[in-house]
């Protein structure tokens, strides 16, 4: 089967429901901290494992890069982020924005979630979530770019 | 990454997502996001091509420029994988005959892992067992294959789980042999179709499916990518 045909299978497993869409106008680009928030299920060796399920998240500092994927699906290329944790965690990238002045700056902290939960994902919605935007807002971060596996 | 979109913007921060699947995100329609119809795992597109990835991150933070929302746009590049071209790269040459085929491949692979390891200063195996956990592993699969029963055989973890390892190790392995990137899949072709490993675990599967495993023991060994269905 090929990855085209593999998106196609999961194009219409369920999602959860929203009535309505919020919205936050960001500060310019030029002006604003970014951060990563990515379903990789990344996080430092010495951070807790993944569970089965988990909904909460890991702090990524910006500069770390000794980063373990715990993400537990078989279903998606593995070879592309061994060999570069950028094509799905661009950190390096975003450095490289900011030195070139098109992002104000990187956050300190980027986040990890763990993707392909099924349900309703109410710990993410109600707790985990929140508790993550909290915890970039006191980063000063404006802009989260969210990347999936 | 909808979901996501929507509990973060709601606490004030403007979010931009990389989509890989578009049916998913046209049904939580976030407030900002960018389809990528690029392989699974591969969101910014390209491994180790820089440039490729700017301009993917250039497309997303272009979408931050709208005053109202949702948006969803499409990057006007497509990238396909590779999973009917395996990899070629060259398998160890049999060194001991005495041990099983698979436990040769393991061990002949090891200075390639070691290299993919040193020259990125991370791996993903270690989930459940380690690097010179890899060939008792195999063995594990090696004996389900066999007809021995998969509760038995000493796996040290869920079997899904321990392939991970396993696929991590040959994937890696397999980075340092070919001295470049591969395509999205091609890797894992490699190991599934090419390796005695590969069809170790692909007899395995089949034996613990005959046996009545449960279903998430059986089906995930193989990625759905390399199943005879898929």
């Amino acid at each position: 089967m090929s990855d085209q045909a593999m998106r196609a299978l999961v194009n219409d497993v369920a999602v959860p429901e929203f009535d309505t869409t919020p919205f936050t106008l960001p500060p310019p680009l030029r002006e604003a901290t970014v951060a990563i928030v990515t379903t990789a299920a990344l996080r430092q060796p010495e951070d807790p494992p993944w569970a089965r399920g988990d909904e909460s998240f890991r702090v990524l500092p910006a500069s770390a890069r000794n980063l373990t994927v715990g993400h537990a699906s078989p279903n998606w290329d593995r070879s592309g982020i061994a060999a570069d944790l950028n094509v799905a965690y661009p950190v390096d990238r975003l450095r490289e924005l900011a030195a070139d002045g098109v992002i104000g700056a990187v956050a300190p902290n980027h986040i990890s979630f763990h993707g392909v939960i099924e349900g309703t994902l109410s710990t993410i919605r109600l707790d985990s979530g929140p508790a993550a935007a909290r915890r970039l807002r006191a980063d000063g971060v404006d802009i989260v770019l969210l990347t999936p596996v | 990454m909808g979901t996501l979109g929507h509990v973060l913007e709601a606490e004030g921060l403007a979010t931009v997502a990389l989509s890989l699947v578009r049916g998913q995100i046209e049904r939580t329609h976030p407030p900002r996001a960018l389809h990528c119809e690029f392989p699974l795992g591969r969101p910014l597109g390209r491994p180790a091509d820089a440039a490729f990835q700017r301009r993917v991150l250039l497309a997303a933070f272009r979408l931050l420029e709208r005053r109202s929302g949702p948006v969803l746009e499409d990057f006007g590049e497509v990238i396909a994988d590779e999973a009917d071209q395996p990899l070629t790269c060259p398998l160890p040459p049999r060194l001991d005959p005495s041990v099983p085929e698979t436990v040769d491949e393991v061990l002949g692979l090891r200075p390639a892992y070691d290299r993919a390891k040193a020259a990125s200063g991370r791996t993903m195996v270690g989930r459940v067992v380690d690097a010179d956990g890899v060939a008792a592993a195999v063995s594990c699969f090696a004996r389900i294959a066999a007809g021995e029963a998969w509760e038995s055989v000493g796996l040290p973890g869920s079997p899904p789980e321990v392939v991970l390892d396993i696929r991590a190790y040959y994937e890696e392995a397999a980075l340092a042999l070919a001295d470049y990137v591969p395509a999205a899949r091609a890797a894992e072709s490699w190991l599934y179709r090419t390796t005695a490993t590969g069809r170790v675990l692909r007899e395995a599967q089949a034996k613990m499916r005959e046996a009545g495993a449960p279903f998430p023991v059986w089906f995930y060994v193989v990625p759905v990518s390399q199943q005879p269905s898929g």
